[in-house]
């Protein structure tokens, strides 16, 4: 963390790509490497066993090794996935995008916004409510979202698609990562030029900093976008109509028919066939993306 | 604190815009730019208080009222608060997340840190490799990953009973009641090792490398370089992953959840403080009941944290 110059860019906050990491001697050690390979069964073989498990009808599932494959069975697995009660699951699909997408992209702007002026601006009420802001980083979500339900009870939110997009704009963390990147994104001497230029305060914002923030605003989407993404509990208690269900609550649903074993059991091979389905999205952003996770919790973890 | 660039603990809160103008003078344009800023904290801020504030106020509101079937809704004051705490099923769902949280987080986060360090250390070979397949499980939703799990634990086809079975041992029981809390903290670590591990291996690569220069010249180990200089240079950020640690184990939820349909006599409906709060409100229909145990249990979350924060800047300072 270097920054000193005015406008950081990600590659300059985030840690990574230097070729040989500062502080080593740079030799090479083998020993620890097989140490720390010997970990890596660990956090990959769940993974591995679900895309074998997918891949097998459900009579397979309970009949063969788990390690290993058996008749492949794949194509027929998916398209019971997206076929079982006339196609719900594309309805999970898609509101599990939009929620996501919705809370990512509102929570940023939102975040962004606040976290700019708490930087830039020294205004009379502005330490005050940042320190509210950041008070608020250690309230409980999960906790937060019965009280949360109550409300919604009583103005008839609840069981519509706003209850679970609403709460989802909200992030106190978002805002803090904003104010901190900001400080060093958007230099001062800019904005003064842009004053003197003739430039009112919310076109330097909109045609200036904006432009500058847009790393920052991108990690604040993506943390937002995959905690929206996995959240379980505020659509469990929210909804109740399934057609209205994402992907998290869908999925458990049918775990919990499965289970039941009411003459339900080939439901087994969907519940695993669509959490594979479920997951390849996030997989696949988490790799491509990762310089911007890497940033955001460096931000959290360095300047916190 | 650990970066040149930072100003304190909280990136230096008491000086917001230390960049912004100075003069006190609210001049024309100075009270423009006041204006903008509130402009600009506005929108998130309405959401904020609509979306937090006003919940928190009208779930400690419920709290102080009991719906009765006769008479419905009356003034109780603090005694939905007063039975929360004889309440011993809510009791040993605390004392379950307390002895979970006490197990749990120092095993997850001292792998993590051993494996931050190990990355930090630049001897690995497969660096990348290995950092990604430590984070991956972090991208799987905790829902995913507790069903995967479930699977893998199951005595139907889950690949331990099956390696069992085909030793000839006894299938290990991984959902009864003795093994449960145990199959949960497994769980949680193998979601949230890897995210640890990135908040602290991003932290040690913002320690300035002159730091360890001088240690090694005076031939000090990587060990005692890794204890004596790199770990105590990230304590905040590690106090930070203490902090998230605490607040999630306190608020476990999706986890058991999941494993009640697997378990259902193991996990009862108050297996933790959150699942318990849940089951008052929608199988019992006490909200008001609900609502005091959910505001005690954040209350109880923010002290704690708070606690947390307090006795390790105190040390850090003696």
């Amino acid at each position: 963390m270097t920054a000193t110059t005015p406008a950081p860019t990600v590659e300059e906050v985030e840690p990574q790509p230097r070729p040989r990491p500062k502080g080593s001697t740079g030799r090479k050690s083998p020993l620890l490497t097989v140490l720390v390979l010997l970990t890596l069964p660990y956090f990959l073989l769940p993974l591995y066993w679900l895309v074998v498990a997918s891949t097998k009808d459900n009579a397979d599932l309970f009949s063969s090794f788990g390690l290993w494959f058996a008749d492949l069975n794949l194509v027929d697995n998916l398209r019971d996935v997206f076929t079982a009660q006339g196609g719900v699951f594309w309805s999970w699909m898609g509101n599990t995008a939009l929620y996501a997408g919705v809370a990512g992209v509102g929570a940023a702007f939102l975040a962004t916004a606040a976290g700019y002026a708490f930087a830039k601006y020294a205004f009379p009420a502005g330490t005050l409510l940042f320190s509210v802001v950041l008070g608020a980083i250690m309230v409980p979500t999960t906790a937060l979202a019965i009280p949360t339900y109550l409300l919604f009870a009583e103005v008839d939110l609840t069981n519509t698609r706003w209850a679970v997009i609403l709460p989802s704009l909200v992030s106190p963390f978002g805002v803090y990562l904003m104010r901190v990147y900001a400080a060093d994104a958007v230099p001062t001497e800019l904005m003064e030029a842009a004053r003197v230029d003739g430039a009112g305060e919310m076109r330097i914002f909109f045609t200036v900093a904006l432009r500058l923030l847009a790393p920052g605003f991108i990690t604040v989407l993506l943390f937002q976008l995959v905690a929206t993404w996995n959240n379980y509990f505020l659509p469990l208690i929210m909804l109740s109509t399934p057609s209205k269900f994402p992907l998290t609550v869908g999925l458990a649903q049918w775990q919990s028919t499965a289970a039941g074993g009411s003459g339900a059991q080939a439901l087994f091979s969907s519940v695993i066939t669509g959490s594979l389905v479920s997951i390849v999205p996030l997989v696949i952003a988490f790799l491509y993306l990762q310089k911007y996770w890497q940033a955001g919790l460096a931000t959290g973890g360095v300047k916190g | 604190m650990t970066a040149p660039t930072t100003t304190g603990p909280a990136g230096g809160a008491t000086a917001p815009g230390r960049a912004g103008p100075r003069r006190r003078g609210h001049s024309p344009a100075v009270r423009r730019q006041h204006r903008a800023a509130y402009l600009l904290v506005a929108p998130f801020m309405v959401v904020f208080a609509a979306m937090l504030v006003v919940p928190l106020v009208y779930a400690a509101y419920l709290s102080l009222f009991r719906e009765q079937l006769v008479g419905g809704r009356s003034f109780v004051g603090l005694a939905n608060y007063a039975r929360a705490l004889g309440d011993s099923a809510f009791g040993e769902g605390v004392l379950r997340v307390t002895l979970f949280l006490v197990i749990q987080v120092p095993i997850m986060l001292g792998l993590a840190l051993l494996f931050a360090l190990a990355l930090d250390s630049g001897r690995l070979y497969a660096q990348r490799f290995v950092r990604l397949s430590i984070f991956l499980p972090y991208a799987v939703p905790s829902v995913v990953a507790t069903l995967m799990w479930g699977y893998l634990y199951g005595p139907d086809f889950g690949p331990f009973t099956q390696i069992a079975e085909g030793l000839q041992l006894p299938a290990p029981p991984f959902l009864s009641s003795s093994w449960m809390l145990g199959s949960l903290m497994n769980i949680l670590t193998w979601e949230f090792i890897g995210y640890n591990m990135i908040i602290m291996f991003a932290a040690l690569r913002a320690v300035p490398a002159d730091l360890y220069e001088a240690a090694r010249m005076d031939g000090a180990g990587e060990l005692r370089i890794a204890w004596s200089i790199k770990i105590p240079a990230i304590r905040s950020a590690i106090l930070l992953t203490v902090i998230f640690s605490v607040i999630g184990s306190y608020q476990l939820f999706n986890e058991p959840n999941l494993l009640q349909t697997l378990a259902p006599n193991v996990i009862d409906s108050a297996y933790t403080p959150n699942l318990y709060a849940y089951n008052l409100a929608f199988t019992s229909q006490d909200l008001n009941y609900a609502a005091a145990v959910a505001f005690l249990l954040a209350a109880g979350i923010a002290v704690v944290s708070y606690v947390v924060q307090l006795t390790s800047q105190r040390r850090a300072r003696s």
